[in-house]
C-alpha cells in the first residue's frame, strides 16, 4: 500500500495567503482553548474538559481541505475540530458553561459538541465510537450521491478498540468515502503511546485492513490540509476510504486540572518549546514579512473568544422544567 | 389455489411485507445485517428483498456488529433510516455501545440537533435447545435505557403495523421479533392496526388480569382455555413496553383486583419487576391478593430440552399460576 510523506508539501512551500488564513484558524482555537482552561479554573465549566493546545494544525488543516457538505465525528477533545468545521464560538462555550443558548441547549456539554446544518455529527465520550459513526454517515452521502464525504477524527488511542477495526474493515467493504484521521498526540490519555503497546504502528495496522493510509505531520498545518485534499478527492471519486495519521503533541495534561503525575517536565518544557504549531508558524510567517498579519490575527481571536465568554457567561441556564425535553422515548 | 389464497400471512411474512413497502415508499429506508442480502437473513425474514431493492438498499455485513450498528447510528445521521438487524438477542451485548451510548443519547445530548431513525431489528424465542447464547430475553435492558422504544408483537398483524410505525419514527425502536411465532397466521388479521403504546385486551374477563407480550400471549391463551371456566381471566398484551400503556393495564388490574405477569425474560430484575411496581403504586388499594410474576428461572437457558422446559414459563405453569393468583 502506498505510504507517502507529505513533508515536501508543507508550510514552508505554500503562499503567504494561505499560511496566514491557516493561522487564523490556529489562533482561533488556541484562543478558545486557553479560555476554556481559565473558565474550568473559575468554575464556569462542570465536569470534564480536555482542550487541544498543540494539535490545532490537525484541525485547522484538514478542515480547511472540507465543504459545509462534508460530515465529521470527532472525540471528548473535539473543540479544534468544531471551530475549524464552522461552529460558533459563542454557542460552544455556552455549551460549555451548561447554557440554554449552547450548541446542545446545555444537554450535551464538551465531549457532545455537534451542529448537524455544518456537518458536526459530534464529539463524542466514547473511545472509539465515532468513527463506525463516521462510516455510516459515508455509506449515507454515497447514496445521496453527491460528492461529499465523511471524516473520522480520533487519537492514536483508539486504534487499538474494536470500533477502530470495524470501522475500518466495513469502510473498506463498503467502498465508503470516509477519511480517517488518526491525531497522534503521542499520549493516550496518561499513558505515553510511542513503543508502549507492540505490534505495527497505526499507519501499518490500517494498510493491512486494504485503504491508502499515510503519515502526516500534523504539526503543519499545510502539510495536514494536503494529506486531507488528497484522500478526501480520492474519496469523492469513489475511490474509497483512505487513513491519515497525523503526528502531532499535546501540550497539556489529559483533562484541565490533570496533574500529570505520569509525565517528565522536562518533557512537556521540550514540547512545549519545540513542537508547539502555532509557534513554528509565526515564525515561518516572521521570516516573510506577515508576522504582524499573525500578530493581529492573535489579537483578534484573543478579542472574539473574550467576546464568546462574556456573552456565555451572561446566557441562561436551561428551565429545568425542560429535563425531559429533546430525548423522543 | 383458492384456499391458499384466502390464507392470512404468517409472522415472518407480514414483517416482510412491511420491510418491503416501507422500502417501495421511501428510498432512504435501508437495511443492513450479517446475510440479509442474497441470503434473505437467517430465518427468511429478508428473503426477495434484495433481489427486489438491490445492493445498495439491502446491505450485506461482515460480522462486526458493533461497527455495524455504529454505521447504522451514522447513516442516520446523515440521512437514511436503517434497519438493522441483530441477528439474535443476545448478541445485542456485543454491540451495546451504538444503541444505548449513542443512538438513545444522541437526539438528547445534542439538544434535538440530530434525529437517530433507526430499528434495531432482532428476535428472540426459547425454547429449541439454541442454547444460553442463542434464546435469552433482554427487552428489560433496552426498556430501561431512556431514548429506545422497544416494540414486542406478538401476532402477525402486530408484527406488521408496528414495524411500520417504528421505521417511521424518527427516534430508535428495538424491534423484537420471536422466531417461534415466524410460522404463525393471525387469527386477526382482519383487525384494525392499533398504534404503538396501546395495549390490546386479548380476551376480557372479571377475576385476574393477566398481562404479557410476545410469544407468551400465545401460551398465556392455551393456558386460559386449559383453566376454562374456572377462573375468569383478562389477558393483556403489552405490544409496546415503550411506550407502555399503563393506563388499560391499571383499568384492568383495578377492575379485577389481581393481577399476573408473563414473560419469556428472566424474573429477577426482570421487565415483570418495572410493571408490578407501577401498578402497585397506582392501585396498591386496589389489589384483592398479591400480584405475581411468572417468567424464567434465574440461569443461562439450558441446552438439554428438560431443562429448558424446566427453566422456561410454559402453558401448564401459566394455568396453575392464574388458578393461584385467583384464589390468593
Amino acid at each position: 500500500m502506498a505510504q507517502r510523506s507529505w513533508s515536501a508539501a508543507g508550510a514552508a512551500a505554500a503562499d503567504d495567503e494561505v499560511l496566514v488564513a491557516r493561522f487564523e484558524v490556529m489562533a482561533r482555537i488556541r484562543a478558545f482553548e486557553v479560555r476554556v482552561g481559565r473558565c474550568f479554573r473559575d468554575g464556569h465549566i462542570h465536569g470534564f474538559v480536555h482542550t487541544s493546545i498543540g494539535q490545532e494544525a490537525v484541525a485547522a488543516g484538514a478542515c480547511a481541505a472540507l465543504g459545509p457538505e462534508d460530515l465529521i465525528t470527532t472525540t471528548h477533545r473535539g473543540h479544534g475540530h468544531c471551530l475549524a468545521k464552522g461552529a460558533d464560538p459563542e454557542a460552544m462555550m455556552a455549551e460549555l458553561f451548561g447554557r440554554e443558548t449552547g450548541t446542545c441547549h446545555g444537554r450535551g456539554g464538551s465531549m457532545h459538541l455537534a451542529q448537524a446544518d455544518l456537518g458536526i455529527l459530534g464529539a463524542n465520550g466514547i473511545v472509539g465510537a465515532g468513527i463506525p459513526i463516521a462510516v455510516g454517515a459515508g455509506l449515507a452521502t454515497m447514496a445521496a450521491g453527491e460528492g461529499a464525504i465523511a471524516v473520522a477524527f480520533f487519537g492514536e488511542g483508539a486504534v487499538h478498540c474494536g470500533a477502530f477495526h470495524e470501522g475500518l474493515v466495513l469502510a473498506v467493504a463498503w467502498q465508503a468515502p470516509v477519511v480517517f484521521v488518526c491525531e497522534n498526540n503521542g499520549y493516550a490519555e496518561f499513558t505515553a503511546s510511542a513503543g508502549r503497546w507492540g505490534g505495527p504502528d497505526p499507519v501499518q495496522r490500517a494498510a493491512s485492513y486494504g485503504l491508502e493510509a499515510w503519515p502526516v505531520d500534523g504539526s503543519d498545518v499545510v502539510a495536514a490540509e494536503h494529506a486531507m485534499r488528497s484522500a478526501a478527492d480520492q474519496a469523492r471519486a469513489g475511490g474509497g476510504p483512505a487513513f491519515l495519521e497525523m503526528r502531532t503533541h499535546r501540550l497539556g495534561g489529559h483533562y484541565e486540572g490533570d496533574a500529570q503525575p505520569y509525565r517528565d517536565e522536562e518533557e512537556l518544557e521540550r514540547w512545549r518549546a519545540e513542537h508547539d504549531p502555532l509557534a513554528q508558524l509565526l515564525a515561518l510567517l516572521d521570516g516573510r514579512g506577515c508576522g504582524e498579519r499573525a500578530r493581529s490575527a492573535v489579537e483578534a481571536a484573543d478579542a472574539e473568544m473574550d467576546a464568546a465568554v462574556e456573552k456565555a457567561l451572561a446566557a441562561p441556564f436551561p428551565d429545568p422544567g425542560g429535563v425531559l425535553e429533546f430525548i423522543g422515548g | 389455489m383458492a384456499e391458499v389464497a384466502t390464507q392470512t400471512p404468517r409472522y415472518i411474512e407480514a414483517i416482510n411485507a412491511a420491510l418491503s413497502s416501507e422500502m417501495a415508499a421511501d428510498d432512504r429506508v435501508v437495511l443492513l445485517g450479517v446475510d440479509v442480502a442474497a441470503g434473505g437473513g437467517v430465518y427468511g425474514v429478508t428473503r426477495g428483498l434484495y433481489d427486489e431493492f438491490g445492493p445498495r438498499r439491502v446491505i450485506d455485513t461482515p460480522i462486526a456488529e458493533a461497527g455495524v450498528l455504529g454505521a447504522a447510528v451514522g447513516a442516520a445521521m446523515a440521512g437514511l433510516r436503517p434497519v438493522a438487524e441483530i441477528m439474535y438477542m443476545d448478541f445485542l451485548t456485543v454491540c451495546l455501545d451504538p444503541i444505548v451510548n449513542q443512538a438513545a443519547k444522541l437526539r438528547y445530548m445534542t439538544g434535538g440537533g440530530v434525529s437517530v431513525p433507526i430499528v434495531f431489528r432482532t428476535q428472540t424465542g426459547a425454547g429449541r435447545s439454541a442454547g444460553a447464547q442463542h434464546s435469552q430475553s433482554l427487552e428489560g435492558i433496552l426498556a430501561h435505557v431512556p431514548g429506545l422504544h422497544v416494540y414486542c408483537p406478538s401476532d402477525a398483524r402486530d408484527a406488521h403495523d408496528l414495524l411500520i410505525e417504528a421505521i417511521r419514527l424518527d427516534t430508535p425502536v428495538c424491534f423484537i421479533e420471536n422466531r417461534r411465532l415466524y410460522g404463525k397466521r393471525s387469527d386477526e388479521w382482519d383487525r384494525t392496526p392499533l398504534p404503538a403504546g396501546q395495549a390490546r385486551v386479548v380476551r376480557s374477563g372479571e377475576d385476574v388480569t393477566v398481562v404479557t407480550w410476545g410469544r407468551m400471549v400465545l401460551e398465556t391463551l392455551q393456558a386460559l382455555d386449559q383453566v376454562g371456566d374456572e377462573v375468569s381471566a383478562e389477558l393483556i398484551d403489552l405490544r409496546t413496553l415503550v411506550p407502555l400503556d399503563v393506563e388499560t393495564l391499571i383499568a384492568s388490574v383495578q377492575r379485577t383486583g389481581r393481577c399476573l405477569i408473563v414473560h419469556e425474560a428472566v424474573t429477577r430484575y426482570g421487565p415483570g419487576a418495572e410493571l408490578l411496581a407501577r401498578i402497585a403504586e397506582a392501585a396498591l388499594f386496589d389489589l384483592d391478593g398479591p400480584i405475581r410474576r411468572f417468567g424464567a428461572l434465574p440461569t443461562p437457558i439450558p441446552y438439554s430440552p428438560e431443562l429448558e422446559a424446566a427453566a422456561m414459563p410454559g402453558v401448564a405453569g401459566i394455568a396453575q399460576a392464574v388458578r393461584e393468583v385467583a384464589k390468593g
